[in-house]
C-alpha cells in the first residue's frame, strides 16, 4: 500500500542502491584503513593522555588509594 | 622520545600554564550525587506502588502514573546528566591541555541545567507532561534545554578550539556527537503547537509522532547514555589503569560504526505496531548490526586491562569500571536479541524490557559514574580515598542488589507473556482475566524492590564516602599545571611524517562535528522522511473523526495522570491479542492523536478497545476503587478526578490549536466546544446514574476521563461516519 507514494518520489529506485553503496563503502574503507594504519602511530596517539602534566605548584597528592 | 621533545620545548618556550578548572566539576559531582539519591528513592517508591497501590495513595502528586516520569527523568538527566558534566568537564580540560572556554558559560550549564530539573521536579508531580516518554516536559521547559545544551556545546567546541594538544582523543569524538546529535533529537521530538505556557500539542500525530518519538527515545539512550559514557570510558580506564587503550585503532571504528548505525534502531520500540512494516524491518537489521560496534567498544574497554587485571582486585575504580563494561556487554547483547521479531513478540511491553533498562541503568552508568567519581574526589581535594573498606561495600551492594532486581524482572517478563499467550484446548484464552497475569508477579515486584533498596543504601554509602573523602582534604579549586603547547610547536621528526585521514579530521573540530552529524542524519532522513510523505496516505478510515471537546479534556486528564505508563493503545495483531482485546490497530486510527499513547509497558491491559466494553458506572467505581470491580487490582484509586471540576478555559484554546495542526473540526466549533462539552458531559453523567450511582455532577473530572476511555477505538466499529461532532 506504500508503493503508490513511494514510486511518486523522483529517482526512488537509486535511494536503495545509494544507502548500499554509502553503507558498504564507508564500511570497506574503514576495514582497509584499520589494517593499512601506521600501528606506531596508533600506540602513540593512545599512549598520549597517560603523559601527566606537571604541577606548577608541589602541593598535588595523587593518592587515591590507601595503601597504593 | 616524548619526554626528550617536551624537553626542548620547554626550553624553546612554548611552556604554558594553565589552569584547570575543578570547581565546576566538583559542582556537578555534587549535583549528580543528591539528584541520584532522589532518582533513586522515587524509583524505590513506585516499586513499592506496584504491590501496595495504595502507599503514599490518595494524594494526586504523588501517584504511580506522575511519580513514574518524574523517577525516569530524575536519574536520566539529573543523576545521568550531571554525571556526564563531570566527566566532561573534568576530562575534556586535562585532554585539550586547556581551562575550559568560559567561566561565565560554565556556571550558566550548571545553574541552567539544575533550574531545569527542579523545573521537572515541580511540574511532572503537577500533571504537566507531554507524555512522550524520557520528553515529558511542557515546551517553556524544552526552549530551556535547547539553550542550556547549546550554552553547554559552546563552552565545549570553544575549548577544543583553543586546546595545545594536536590530536583530538577518542574521548573528545564521544562527547562532540553526544552534543551534536542530542541538541538534533531533543528540537525534533518536541516541536509542538502551545495552547497556553504549560500545555502543548504534538506537531505530529499517530504513526508519525510514534516514530519520531522512539527515534528520540531510543537515541537518548544512545547519545545520552552510551555515547558521553563511552567518552568516560576512554579516558578514565586508561588513566586509571596506568594503561593505554587495548586498540586505539578499534576505538576509530568503534565511534563511526555506532554512531552511524545506532540512529537506524528506533523502530524496534514499535515492532508488530501499526507502523509500516518497512520501516520496523529496517530498524530490527540495524539493531542486530549494533552488536558489533558495541561489542567492540566493550571488548576495547575490558582488554585496556589487560596485565592489569591484580589493579582490578583493589582498586574499587577498576572494580566499578570492570562491572559497569560487562553491564553494557550484556544489555547491548540484549537489546539486538529483543530486536529479533519473534523474541519482540514475547519481551515487549513486559517486565523484562524494565530489566534490561536497569541493567543498563544501574550498572553501566551508575557504575561508571561511580567509578569516575571514586577516580575525581581524591583528585580534586588532594588527598586520599576516606575509605577502600566502604567502597568495596558499595560495590557489592550495588552489584548484589542488580542482581536481585533484575532476574525477577526478567523471569516475571517472560512469565507474564507466556501467560497472556496461553491458549486452553476449546481455543479460548487460559487466563483471560489479565489480572491473574499481573498478581503472578507480586513475589517478583517484592524482589524488585529490595533489589532496589540494596541499590539506594549502595549508593548512600558512596556518597558518604566521598563526602568524608572531601572533608579530608580542601578543593584545588584552579589546578595549576605546565603544558607544552603543541599548537606551537613546530613539526619535530616524530609528527612530521604522513597525516592520515583521521588526524587530519581531527585537527578540524568542526568539519569533524559536520561529518557527525551527517552519519546521524542518514539514518534518521532514511527512515523519517517516507513515514512523513505517507501522512496523508495513512489508510485513512472514514469513520475515524476527531475527539469531542469532552473526549479532548477526558484525554488530556488520561496524560496528566500519566496512564499510559501502565496502559498500552496498540493492540498487536496476535491471536492472543485480537482474542482478549479485539481487533488489532490499524494506522488511521491514530491520526488525531497528539500525542500518540500507544505506551511501552502494559502493567494493565490494554486500552485500545476499550470504548463500549463496560457501562460508565464500572469505570466510574473503577476509578474510585480499582479493588471493588477488579479484586486484586494493583491500580491506585483516584480520588481527586471525583472532587475537582473540569476546567474549561482552556476548552477553546485547544481546539483552535488542534484546528491550526489541521485537525478538520468544522469551522467556528471552537466557539461552541464548550457548549458541546456540556451537553456530552449530561449524557455520560446520565450514563453513569443508569448503573446506580447517585450524585454523579456532569462537571466532575471523571466524567470526561469516562467519555474519553468510552470513545477509545470505536470509530472502525461505526458503520457511518460520526455524528458527534454536529
Amino acid at each position: 500500500m506504500y508503493k503508490n507514494i513511494l514510486s511518486s518520489i523522483p529517482g526512488i529506485e537509486l535511494y536503495p542502491i545509494l544507502a548500499l553503496v554509502l553503507f558498504f563503502g564507508f564500511f570497506s574503507a574503514l576495514i582497509y584503513w584499520f589494517f593499512v594504519v601506521d600501528k606506531q602511530r596508533m600506540t602513540t596517539l593512545s599512549a598520549g593522555i597517560l603523559e601527566e602534566d606537571m604541577p606548577a605548584t608541589s602541593s598535588h597528592l595523587h593518592h587515591p588509594i590507601e595503601g597504593e | 622520545m616524548e619526554t626528550t621533545l617536551h624537553e626542548q620545548d620547554f626550553e624553546k618556550g612554548s611552556r604554558e600554564l594553565v589552569r584547570y578548572d575543578n570547581a565546576i566539576v566538583k559542582m556537578f559531582a555534587v549535583a549528580a550525587l543528591g539528584w541520584g539519591i532522589i532518582g533513586f528513592l522515587v524509583g524505590l517508591i513506585v516499586a513499592i506502588k506496584l504491590y501496595v497501590p495504595e502507599f503514599l495513595g490518595g494524594i494526586d502528586v504523588l501517584s504511580y502514573g506522575r511519580l513514574r516520569p518524574l523517577h525516569t527523568n530524575a536519574v536520566i538527566f539529573a543523576f545521568a546528566g550531571n554525571a556526564i558534566f563531570v566527566g566532561v568537564y573534568y576530562s575534556l580540560q586535562r585532554l585539550c591541555k586547556a581551562r575550559m572556554f568560559s567561566d561565565l558559560l560554565s556556571k550558566i550549564h550548571f545553574w541552567g541545567w539544575q533550574t531545569i530539573i527542579v523545573s521537572a521536579a515541580l511540574t511532572l508531580p503537577l500533571g504537566i507532561t507531554t507524555s512522550k516518554e524520557y520528553a515529558e516536559l511542557e515546551w517553556p521547559i524544552d526552549l530551556a534545554i535547547t539553550l542550556v545544551w547549546v550554552v553547554f556545546g559552546w563552552n565545549m567546541i570553544g575549548t577544543i578550539m583553543r586546546r595545545k594538544e594536536r590530536h583530538m582523543y577518542v574521548a573528545i569524538w564521544f562527547y562532540l556527537a553526544t552534543f551534536l546529535t542530542v541538541a538534533l533529537l531533543h528540537v525534533v521530538n518536541s516541536l509542538a503547537l502551545p495552547v497556553h505556557l504549560l500545555k502543548s500539542y504534538s506537531m505530529y500525530a499517530g504513526v508519525q509522532d510514534a516514530l519520531v518519538q522512539w527515534w528520540y527515545g531510543h537515541n537518548a539512550v544512545a547519545f545520552f547514555l552510551t555515547t558521553p559514557f563511552l567518552g568516560i570510558m576512554y579516558y578514565f580506564i586508561p588513566k586509571a589503569s596506568g594503561r593505554p587503550v587495548f586498540s586505539y585503532r578499534l576505538s576509530i571504528v568503534h565511534f563511526w560504526a555506532l554512531i552511524f548505525l545506532y540512529i537506524w534502531a528506533g523502530p524496534h520500540h514499535l515492532l508488530y505496531t501499526a507502523l509500516p512494516d518497512w520501516a520496523q524491518s529496517l530498524g530490527a537489521v540495524f539493531s542486530v548490526m549494533l552488536i558489533a560496534p558495541s561489542w567492540g567498544g566493550m571488548v576495547n574497554g575490558l582488554l585496556t586491562l589487560r596485565g592489569a587485571w591484580d589493579k582490578v582486585r583493589v582498586d574499587p575504580v577498576l572494580k566499578f569500571f570492570v562491572v559497569g563494561i560487562t553491564a553494557y556487554g550484556m544489555s547491548t547483547f540484549e537489546g539486538p536479541m529483543m530486536s529479533l521479531k519473534n523474541i519482540n513478540a514475547l519481551t515487549h511491553y513486559t517486565d523484562y524490557i524494565i530489566a534490561h533498562v536497569h541493567l543498563g541503568a544501574l550498572l553501566w552508568n551508575g557504575g561508571l559514574t561511580f567509578a569516575m567519581l571514586y577516580y575525581i574526589i581524591p583528585r580534586i581535594y588532594r588527598t586520599k580515598l576516606y575509605s577502600v573498606s566502604l567502597a568495596n561495600w558499595h560495590f557489592w551492594l550495588m552489584t548484589l542488589g542488580v542482581v536481585i532486581y533484575v532476574i525477577p524482572m526478567y523471569w516475571g517478563g517472560i512469565t507474564q507473556a507466556l501467560m497472556w499467550k496461553q491458549f486452553l484446548p476449546d481455543n479460548t484464552l487460559q487466563y483471560n482475566n489479565f489480572l491473574e497475569t499481573v498478581t503472578q508477579l507480586i513475589p517478583m515486584y517484592v524482589m524488585r524492590s529490595i533489589g532496589g533498596t540494596l541499590y539506594l543504601i549502595g549508593a548512600c554509602v558512596g556518597v558518604w564516602n566521598l563526602y568524608k573523602t572531601a572533608k579530608s582534604g580542601s578543593l584545588l579549586a584552579d589546578e595549576e599545571v605546565y603544558v607544552v603547547n603543541q599548537m606551537r610547536v613546530q613539526a619535530v621528526p616524530s609528527t612530521a611524517h604522513k597525516e592520515y585521514w583521521h588526524r587530519v579530521l581531527e585537527g578540524k573540530p568542526l568539519r569533524f562535528s559536520l561529518y557527525t552529524i551527517a552519519a546521524v542524519l542518514i539514518g534518521g532522513v532514511v527512515e523519517f522522511i517516507p513515514t512523513a510523505l505517507v501522512e496523508s496516505n495513512i489508510p485513512t478510515i472514514a469513520t475515524v473523526t476527531p475527539y469531542t471537546p469532552l473526549e479532548l479534556e477526558g484525554r488530556d486528564i488520561y496524560i496528566r495522570e500519566g496512564c499510559y505508563t501502565c496502559h498500552s493503545q496498540m493492540i498487536r495483531p496476535f491471536r492472543s491479542e485480537t482474542a482478549r482485546y479485539g481487533d488489532y490497530s490499524k494506522p488511521g486510527e491514530f491520526v488525531y492523536d497528539r500525542p500518540f499513547q500507544w505506551g511501552s509497558k502494559r502493567t494493565g491491559p490494554d486500552l485500545h478497545r476499550e470504548g463500549g466494553k463496560r457501562p460508565n458506572a464500572w469505570h466510574w467505581k473503577h476509578m474510585e476503587n480499582p479493588r471493588s470491580t477488579s479484586p486484586n487490582s494493583i491500580m491506585p484509586a483516584y480520588p481527586w478526578l471525583y472532587t475537582t471540576m473540569l476546567d474549561t478555559k482552556h476548552t477553546e484554546g485547544k481546539i483552535l490549536t488542534l484546528q491550526k495542526l489541521g485537525v478538520p473540526y468544522p469551522e467556528g466549533f471552537a466557539g461552541r466546544a464548550v457548549a458541546d462539552l456540556r451537553e456530552q458531559a449530561k449524557q455520560v453523567a446520565a450514563g453513569v446514574e443508569e448503573g446506580g450511582i447517585r450524585g454523579v455532577q456532569p462537571e466532575q473530572e471523571i466524567v470526561a476521563l469516562i467519555a474519553y476511555l468510552q470513545r477509545l477505538g470505536t470509530d472502525i466499529k461505526k458503520t457511518a461516519p460520526s455524528t458527534s461532532m454536529k
